[in-house]
């Protein structure tokens, strides 16, 4: 099947990722698929106030997704909207499962997404980017976490839609996955499909995030390797 | 008076700066054209480790009451946590207003985009220039990198198409209508009576107080900002009026040659 | 330490119960890291698949394989394997010297920054000489902004940290410069047996005192030079004849 921008039904857009581009956050990382930008930087584990939020035994993970108004084409107006209210939300149970939260108690981890530019998939960019920047800060995690959406296009599924795609598709179906243990951290899905649709769209998305695991690999060894020797 | 303070301004009296650059020195310009290809224009400017991505975006809207054909501009910034770690979530603070405004007044006071010509149908429909500021690393002097990054942004924008009822976001060949003049800001930190261009993190948190000039090409001023508390005599403004008209000049030709 | 805790057979428990001797006994035997391999792993990579070996700090097991918790690098430690981390913040612990800023003064002692995400209490008691907080100002013993270079003394399981000056080798530190290093580079500044600071100090003749969490005091003559030479170990602590080359950098500047 011909999508409209020459990828066959299980490819991913062109895919940029880099690690440890800020300065001051503990661990950072920019991940681009396609025309989606998105930056992600990781503070912590740091002191946590107020003191009611703390937990005693454990770190809390907070998590939050915001949008450049420059990164879509009707320019957004900047503060929260409960779209990215509710992104941040998914985003911080998409990455709290992989963290190892009790090694430090009382503190906060807190993770800042931006987006750039936007061209769909941009939380599942975010989640990629928030994922990296974790490991970057030396944060104790079970596996990576990667994300990626998958859909319906013209009758077949589709991986990785574009912001064209997204507009026609039968079904939008964003996930994160850690690929370690084969787990699902995150799934949603806007749409009207039969549930073997929906296994086989699945199936796409796990696909293409195990691609994405290997990039996220290599960005990490990109910045760090040289710490090492054979 | 904290620890690494008394350090620097041990330095600084002597006219040093920790990182080994002179007093009317600029750390590293660096600019890059439209990372952000989607927006109809944008910049990303790096000044030593201070980067800072500057978006234009239109829209077609009505005109300010008392400029009925004249386009609309605006100025925003959020400082996002993403770039430092003294920044929360929120809107924007007192800081953060602050550096739009100053980049707004540059702009504004020194008419470099044509106002006029962005009038669609006078009292009605005029086009809206909104000019983003999103700073991704704070390491001193965002409100430099921030306007340098907004000219630049708006000298390379490209306007979308208005088809009578909506904005059509297609890249057209149609740039802004810009005077050519580019309002450059420059901002020193003062020290002991001295003062230090681009202040870096370090200084910004040991300094005394802040004059920012923004100036056009003809070597005229169009906006002055103080910052920060603290106090100055007349002779540290005469100074900094040359410096900022000199660095403007130079950095005016680092925006040229990016474009 | 297994966060994932499963029914556990008796060959597990015994497992459990050889892992904690043996932790032990190669915890006392720290000075001698044998380097098999330093390879760099990351969170969730997979470092052997065996039982065999026992999962040291920063790693974990799961099933058959041994795991890093975080991006490090890998060490054996007999059958111990460790990763020591490249990144991450300074977490305390019992005796170590760090280097602190003062941050508030209270009725009953100092709440101390040691750049970590756990503040520190300095009490009146973890003091040298006797203070009567009724007659002194205590600010004046150590005030807002002062820079101190004190010895853990105790860190509680929810990570309260206290520390005291009693330590003759605790002190205010008065002049000269500050400088901050990721707290993982310390060991590299320090060297094997102390050789790379003792080099350091030697050739740029000047005191300097390195807390374990990552903050380091440097005054004399040339401590520009000598702190440019630290940040520049902090940058390619990696590299095989790291003395030589930092050597080098001090002779050049003479």
């Amino acid at each position: 099947m011909e999508r409209s921008d020459g990828r066959k039904n299980d490819e991913l857009r062109p895919v940029k990722m880099k690690v440890g581009i800020l300065k001051h956050a503990d661990g950072s990382a920019m991940v681009s698929i396609g025309k989606t930008i998105a930056v992600a930087a990781a503070y912590g584990p740091r002191e946590l106030n107020p003191r009611h939020m703390q937990e005693s035994d454990r770190a809390i993970l907070q998590c939050n997704y915001t949008m450049a108004p420059f990164s879509t084409n009707e320019r957004v107006r900047p503060g929260p909207s409960r779209r990215s209210v509710e992104i941040s939300k998914v985003t911080r149970e998409a990455l709290e499962p992989a963290l190892f939260l009790k090694d430090f108690p009382r503190t906060t981890i807190d993770v800042y997404i931006v987006i750039l530019q936007a061209n769909a998939g941009t939380r599942t960019a975010g989640i990629n980017a928030a994922s990296l920047a974790l490991a970057d800060a030396g944060i104790q995690m079970r596996d990576l976490v990667t994300s990626i959406a998958a859909g319906k296009v013209n009758g077949h599924c589709a991986l990785d839609l574009t912001g064209e795609e997204e507009e026609v598709t039968e079904c939008d179906l964003p996930i994160a996955y850690m690929p370690r243990e084969n787990k699902f951290t995150l799934m949603q899905m806007d749409g009207h499909i039969t549930k073997d649709d929906m296994k086989h769209v699945i199936k796409l998305a796990v696909k293409g995030c195990e691609t994405l695991y290997e990039h996220q690999k290599k960005a990490l060894l990109e910045k760090w390797s040289k710490e090492g020797f054979e | 008076m904290n620890f690494q303070k008394k350090y620097i301004m041990s330095h600084i009296s002597k006219g040093m700066r920790l990182d080994g650059r002179k007093i009317d020195e600029h750390r590293k310009i660096h600019i890059e054209i439209n990372p952000i290809e989607q927006a109809e224009g944008s910049a990303k400017v790096k000044i030593g480790d201070t980067v800072v991505i500057v978006g234009v975006k239109m829209g077609v809207g009505e005109p300010f009451p008392d400029r009925l054909n004249e386009g609309v501009l605006m100025v925003n910034t959020e400082f996002s946590p993403l770039a430092s770690p003294e920044f929360e979530l929120g809107p924007p603070r007192e800081k953060a207003i602050e550096l739009a405004r100053i980049v707004d007044r540059g702009i504004r006071e020194s008419k470099c985009i044509d106002n006029e010509k962005l009038c669609i149908t006078e009292g009605e429909k005029v086009w809206m220039v909104m000019i983003d500021v999103q700073p991704i690393s704070h390491d001193g002097n965002l409100i430099d990198a921030a306007g340098i990054a907004a000219i630049a942004a708006l000298m390379s924008a490209r306007m979308p198409k208005f088809d009578g009822n909506k904005v059509v976001y297609e890249k057209t060949d149609q740039k802004l209508p810009m005077t050519h003049d580019m309002p450059v800001p420059v901002t020193c930190a003062i020290m002991e009576g001295k003062l230090l261009v681009d202040p870096d993190l370090e200084e910004e948190e040991a300094m005394e107080g802040r004059l920012t000039i923004t100036t056009t090409a003809d070597g005229k001023i169009c906006a002055v900002q103080k910052g920060s508390v603290g106090s100055f005599a007349m002779e540290t403004i005469e100074e900094a009026i040359e410096l900022s008209i000199k660095k403007g000049k130079e950095i005016r030709e680092l925006i040229k040659k990016s474009l | 330490m297994n966060e994932n805790v499963m029914e556990k057979s008796e060959f597990d428990k015994e497992l459990e119960k050889m892992e904690i001797e043996e932790k032990e006994k190669a915890l006392k035997n720290e000075e001698s890291h044998e380097t098999r391999e330093r390879k760099v792993v990351l969170p969730g990579g997979r470092i052997v698949e065996s039982i065999e070996y026992l999962p040291g700090r920063n790693c974990f097991r799961d099933g058959n394989s041994i795991y890093s918790k975080r991006l490090g690098v890998v060490y054996y430690r007999g059958r111990v394997i460790d990763v020591v981390p490249l990144s991450g913040k300074y977490m305390p612990e019992i005796d170590d010297m760090v280097i602190g800023t003062v941050e508030e003064v209270q009725y009953s002692g100092w709440i101390v920054n040691i750049n970590s995400p756990y503040k520190a209490f300095m009490p009146l008691s973890g003091v040298r000489g006797f203070i009567d907080p009724a007659r002194t100002d205590i600010s004046k013993i150590y005030g807002i902004g002062d820079l101190i270079y004190a010895k853990v003394m105790d860190v509680t399981p929810m990570k309260d940290i206290k520390i005291s000056m009693k330590d003759p080798s605790t002190r205010k530190f008065e002049n000269g410069r500050m400088v901050r290093i990721s707290p993982v580079k310390v060991p590299r500044v320090i060297g094997k047996q102390g050789s790379m600071i003792t080099m350091i100090k030697d050739k740029t003749g000047c005191r300097i005192s390195v807390g374990q969490n990552g903050v380091i005091w440097i005054q004399g003559e040339k401590e520009n030079l000598a702190a440019r030479v630290i940040m520049e170990i902090e940058e390619n602590s990696q590299i095989s004849g790291l003395t030589d080359h930092i050597s080098k950098l001090l002779d050049g500047s003479k």
